[in-house]
């Protein structure tokens, strides 16, 4: 039997390449993560439930068809792990609230089907802050999760789970959920790779809902060829979500190796100001001077809306998810408190107990702004801004093909440092936001590590639908970086 | 004082489709509760909706049918109330840009015509029904109506009476019934009217304060829940009361409205758009080729059958009064049946056929075909028309052609004078004071004769011979 020591160590391609040349099994594979995962998960805490049983079946399943000359797909034999918003016929979906514990959804989302048709190896679910509402994952009710580079620190989030997991060799692709930079942020702290697509690039099906306008699904990988790999696989119309384009999905990997000398990467002056960390700064900056020298045009554009971002961000996220929380009554499924006589008290009772805090807070305030004789001042307003913000971009992306910014203002923090602070927490997702209110795809990509050893992220922002040019400058800046980011001292 | 009532109608229609509006579970009534429901309707966490093209098809023909400007952009929103009868705690609506508006309706009240404005009409979804009778001290919800499509169709403030609101529903319930677009039952909820009632003064320009009533299952219902309303705020009016603005409720049995919920205490939806869903747009292109696919109205139907087959006001009205029953009767006149006979018929026994069977003419076992066959077997005087009402009764029970049943039943008439003027004569000998009677001058006696020669025929003799033979042998002497 080969040694699977190393296996959880590499990428879904190397994995794939080794499965298909006969150097290992998705059985071995699979096994190796499990054991990853058994030595690290208790300190890093990425998973809410693993599918241990299920994963070596599903990896045998594969073994089987591919030792019969079968091809099982894309991702044949790759252990991919799911933020615990997604729709699975196995296991769990409690998005990380109590009022959802031990859910078992009926029936499986879009997206989660995709992977196993592509013949991904499901290893379980993991944490996240509750129903994606937080940048640290301290708002999950079952743990938090802690960031594989300081077990000190917070992983990010929301799907801070999900960036750890990837990070700490615990799973070699995780997907998870961007609302206002859950995916980019946490991959920033964790220093992994994490892709939030177009509005309307993926399947929303089966992805609980926090806000349907902004929500929308993506990878972390370990590396930019992985982020490709599963583009491929998840990207494309699904006729069971409305909102999901009626575009041709091109194949990505015919964006790796290619040159940027053609490329002009736009810098939004409002991004570079004094908030930014002089450290995170100059990560940003040297990572621009590669893309430079090898041949990229890089001018400075103005997004000038940008300030207005995060206010906009607070009241259409909330306005939403007031709406779409409300069907966790206790009446159908989830937690319902034992102790309410009437209707009203059944609402009241296990929402209170069902729901944590920062959700509440989200509720009172999408409840607030939607309200007779606020709705105007509030909503409409803040609608009408986000016009404001998405034509910034239509007009910076007249001058530049792709926007470069930092992807944090600051590295990960401590936890439990801004728990007690929500404007702070907040503040995390001052860079990012307003990718999602625009509705234009975003990656972060590591560049670097700070001074204390924590990762940095850079921010590559692109047209609508042109996931494409986001993923050529990616692995033309991975390839010509000239460092290894390397790998969390977990040991 | 005198006062003009002032009357505004809302009207819950579900639209009859194959599946539900927002998934592909199937729309259908009586069925076992919770068997037509997916994590969809049940509001499962992570679903989306996707909106049935056949309802937006369906709203469109509505729309246009009462002559509505139809949104070439609208868009779905959330209505946010919390009901156990609801699964997400919003009802997907639309709110300020409605599929259809600006239409109107042509009723007739006493001879004349009036024009009732259509403010909008606008797709929703129903909810799930709560049942309170489990016995155990329970309530159960069946989500099988839930998301159910539903078309809103509002008025605005034109009606001034109970009769002209019977009368908007009637002509709403017919236009809806030609479009086949939903069953319109209102003891099944397929059809909701909920008036909207004010008084002012005689004259007066200013809309007074308003009640609405819910839970009408009739449309008699509607009118005495609307003279009732009348009474009540007239009533309040006189005396020098205020009327409150609130809704009631209709109680059938004791005939009159209770108070439900006052304005006050009235739900803040909070409205917004529905994201999960994309705008609607309807092209001239998509609208043209739904006017195409519209049938024929009620009115102008009636006017052209009037007209065309030269009946009645009257019988147009009646044969045109559903869809069904006047492609029956211009199918009997494909068949080449006359048009007086044909309307007649219909009318008549057939109709009293159907109404004390319940049965849908679209349902019955008699063809249009039939029916022309057996009116041409009496025009050609195989049988008589009293042969044929038990002819009739008898198709409708078996769906037999009438010519086999005639010649199975040996009912084809006696017009063979030599054998006829046997029985005539038996019938003389047999009854010789009446001939007397006749011949001295009492011509009532031959009806009693006429009576004994059907007899002793079983009905079957040809009823004009008979009596010319009659007269012929009673003038003889």
């Amino acid at each position: 039997m080969t040694m699977t020591l190393d296996l959880h160590s590499r990428t879904a391609h190397e994995l794939r390449d080794a499965l298909r040349s006969g150097e290992t099994t998705a059985v071995e594979i699979a096994q190796s993560y499990l054991d990853r995962i058994a030595d690290v998960d208790s300190r890093v805490m990425a998973y809410l439930d693993l599918w241990e049983e299920y994963a070596l079946e599903e990896a045998g399943a594969l073994d089987e068809r591919l030792a019969k000359g079968e091809d099982p797909g894309p991702l044949a034999g790759i252990p991919i792990a799911l933020k615990d918003n997604f729709c699975t016929t196995h296991g769990t979906t409690g998005c990380a609230s109590r009022i959802l514990r031990n859910f078992e959804s009926p029936y499986e989302g879009t997206v989660v089907t995709r992977l196993k048709d592509a013949g991904a190896v499901l290893l379980g679910k993991l944490n996240m802050d509750e129903f994606a509402m937080g940048s640290s994952t301290e708002n999950s009710s079952v743990q938090p999760t802690h960031n594989p580079w300081d077990i000190d620190r917070v992983p990010g989030g929301s799907s801070g789970g999900a960036a750890a997991s990837v990070a700490a060799d615990e799973a070699a692709i995780a997907l998870g959920s961007d609302t206002g930079g859950s995916i980019r942020q946490p991959a920033a702290f964790c220093g992994c790779i994490g892709m939030k697509p177009t509005y309307g690039r993926v399947s929303r099906y089966g992805l609980v809902a926090f806000a349907s306008s902004l929500d929308q699904i993506g990878p972390f990988t370990k590396d930019v060829e992985d982020l490709a790999l599963i583009m491929n696989v998840i990207c494309g119309r699904d006729p069971l979500d409305a909102t999901s384009a009626d575009l041709p999905v091109p194949d990505y990997s015919e964006s790796l190796g290619r040159e940027v000398s053609d490329i002009t990467i736009g810098l939004p002056k409002e991004f570079y100001t004094d908030a930014l960390n002089d450290e995170m700064r100059a990560k940003v900056d040297a990572a621009v001077a590669v893309l430079k020298e090898q041949g990229a045009r890089v001018i400075e554009v103005s997004l000038p809306h940008t300030d207005y971002g995060i206010a906009v961000y607070y009241i259409i996220a909330p306005a939403e998810a007031s709406a779409n929380l409300a069907r966790f009554d206790g009446v159908r499924y989830g937690f319902r408190h034992p102790d309410a006589k009437t209707v009203e008290d059944l609402y009241k009772l296990s929402k209170s107990e069902g729901f944590g805090r920062e959700v509440q807070r989200r509720i009172m305030l999408g409840t607030y702004v939607l309200s007779s004789g606020y709705y105007d001042a509030y909503y409409l307003k803040a609608q009408k801004v986000r016009a404001l913000i998405r034509q910034d971009f239509d007009r910076a992306f007249e001058q530049c093909d792709v926007i470069i910014t930092p992807t944090t203002p600051t590295a990960a923090f401590k936890l439990n440092e801004k728990i007690d602070d929500p404007l702070q927490m907040y503040l995390n997702d001052v860079y990012t936001n307003s990718a999602n209110l625009a509705g234009v795809p975003g990656v972060s990509i590591p560049c670097g590590l700070t001074d204390t050893g924590l990762p940095a992220g850079m921010q590559i922002i692109g047209k609508p639908f042109d996931e494409e040019t986001i993923i050529r400058v990616a692995h033309a800046y991975e390839r010509n970086r000239g460092f290894d980011p390397g790998k969390p001292p977990l040991e | 004082m005198e006062y003009e009532p002032v009357i505004g109608m809302e009207v819950h229609v579900e639209i009859s489709t194959k599946s539900k509006v927002f998934c592909g579970c199937a729309n259908e009534f009586d069925a076992p509760p919770n068997t037509h429901v997916c994590p969809i309707c049940l509001g499962m966490p992570g679903v989306l909706p996707m909106l049935n093209r056949a309802m937006v098809e369906a709203s469109i023909a509505v729309g246009l049918a009462l002559d509505c400007t139809i949104s070439r952009w609208s868009k779905m929103d959330r209505k946010n109330y919390f009901y156990p009868d609801q699964s997400k705690n919003y009802q997907i609506s639309q709110y300020d840009l409605p599929l259809c508006h600006d239409g109107h309706l042509d009723i007739e009240v006493g001879g004349e015509t009036r024009r009732i404005r259509i403010r909008r009409a606008h797709m929703e979804e129903d909810t799930a029904r709560n049942v309170h009778t489990l016995g155990s001290g329970e309530s159960g919800v069946d989500f099988n109506r839930c998301g159910v499509p539903l078309l809103e169709i509002v008025t605005e403030p034109d009606l001034h009476s109970a009769e002209e609101a019977h009368a908007y529903l009637t002509a709403l319930k017919q236009i809806l019934e030609y479009l086949d677009v939903s069953d319109c039952n209102m003891e099944e909820g397929s059809l909701r009217a909920e008036p909207n009632i004010s008084i002012r003064p005689k004259g007066s320009e200013e809309l007074g304060t308003k009640s609405e009533v819910k839970n009408i299952a009739s449309f008699s219902g509607v009118q005495k829940a609307i003279e009732f309303e009348i009474r009540r705020h007239k009533k309040i009016l006189d005396e020098g009361g205020a009327v409150q603005q609130e809704t009631r409720g209709w109680d059938a049995d004791k005939g009159l409205t209770i108070g439900q919920r006052l304005k006050e205490s009235a739900h803040d939806y909070r409205y917004f758009p529905e994201p999960d869903l994309v705008p609607i747009v309807v092209d001239q292109a998509w609208e043209d080729t739904i006017r195409e696919t519209l049938p024929e109205l009620p009115l102008p139907r009636r006017a052209r059958i009037r007209e065309a087959y030269a009946l009645s006001e009257f019988d147009a009205g009646v044969i045109t009064a559903t869809k069904p029953m006047a492609d029956f009767y211009e199918a009997t006149l494909s068949a080449g049946a006359p048009p007086k006979q044909a309307a007649n018929w219909l009318m008549g026994d057939f109709q009293a056929l159907l109404s004390d069977s319940k049965t849908e003419i679209q349902e019955n076992k008699i063809s249009p075909e039939q029916l022309a066959e057996m009116i041409a077997l009496i025009e050609d005087a195989t049988i008589s028309g009293k042969i044929a009402k038990d002819l009739l009764a008898e198709m409708f029970d078996t769906g037999k052609d009438p010519k086999a049943l005639v010649e199975e039943k040996g009912l084809v008439q006696i017009s063979d004078a030599g054998e006829l003027e046997a029985m005539i004569r038996e019938v003389m000998e047999s009854h010789p004071g009446p001939v007397a009677d006749f011949r001295s001058g009492k011509h009532k006696a031959k009806g009693f004769l006429v009576g004994q020669v059907m007899k002793l025929t079983k009905g079957k003799g040809n009823p004009q011979l008979v009596n010319k033979i009659l007269d012929e042998e009673l003038e003889k002497t």
